[in-house]
């Protein structure tokens, strides 16, 4: 199932999590060791928080021998996509009609 | 597409009105109706209020909100929680020769830490003290 965008805003609502998925979307697929290396956190923190992007669609992982190989997944922020095309035109509307008040408001 | 342009719709219009017109616009209920929706806003940090649309299937038109900062004719943010999903937006008034810069930033979560820090007036660094604390009452 599709993460909702309030999954997805949630998830990258962590500066760890939102370091993590730009490090991912920057440097491509790595390890949870790499990224705990850098991370000044410890691996069942790293792990925890690589577990809510995977569950927001952010990252996916990749079993390979005895490690886990994580890479960031560009299309999980579509739901951000479309609450971004939602509000824009619902905003743009609003400031039409802000302005149209404001023209009838006395000084 | 990467995080810094998806998480928040910002729009900016200048219009030739003075500041003090548009806060009473952005801050007295009638008005908000007018142009916005119905709703039960006070201009005090803390409260609690609702905007209020036509009901549509699977959702019931409600907005919770919850007032963060109030910096008259300057600033006005409040949480904007409908669906499931919070979210804040801020209001930034700035004068200008014909009028005033209107700044509107709706977002999903705030910028890195970095913002925070290059914000150096306190209301600023209280505003994302609030933000933090209701950002941390999500997870």
């Amino acid at each position: 199932m599709a993460a909702t965008s309030g999954e997805v805003f949630t998830a990258l609502a962590d500066p760890t999590r939102r370091a993590l998925f730009e490090r991912l979307s920057r440097e491509g697929e790595l390890t949870v060791r790499v990224l705990t290396d850098s991370s000044g956190v410890s691996q069942p923190a790293v792990s925890k928080h690589l577990g809510v992007l995977r569950h927001a669609g952010l990252v996916s992982a990749r079993h390979k021998g005895r490690e886990t190989h994580y890479s960031a997944c560009p299309r999980g922020l579509s739901p951000l996509v479309d609450w971004m095309t939602f509000y824009s035109s619902f905003w743009e509307d609003r400031f039409s009609r802000l302005e149209d008040l404001l023209k009838r408001m006395d000084q | 597409m990467n995080l810094e342009t998806t998480r928040s719709v910002v729009i900016e219009r200048e219009m030739p009105h003075p500041p003090e017109k548009i806060w009473r616009a952005l801050t007295q209920g009638e008005l908000i109706k007018e142009w916005l929706m119905e709703n039960d806003f006070r201009p005090a940090v803390g409260h609690k209020f609702n905007f209020q649309v036509t009901p549509v299937p699977n959702w019931d038109g409600v907005i919770d909100c919850q007032v963060l900062l109030v910096e008259p004719n300057k600033q006005l943010s409040y949480t904007w929680n409908a669906l499931g999903l919070k979210s804040v937006v801020v209001w930034t008034l700035t004068p200008t020769k014909t009028g005033t810069l209107v700044r509107m930033e709706h977002s999903g979560f705030p910028a890195g830490k970095e913002a925070a820090y290059k914000g150096a007036n306190y209301g600023w660094q209280k505003f994302i003290g609030h933000l933090e604390q209701v950002l941390a009452r999500i997870g």
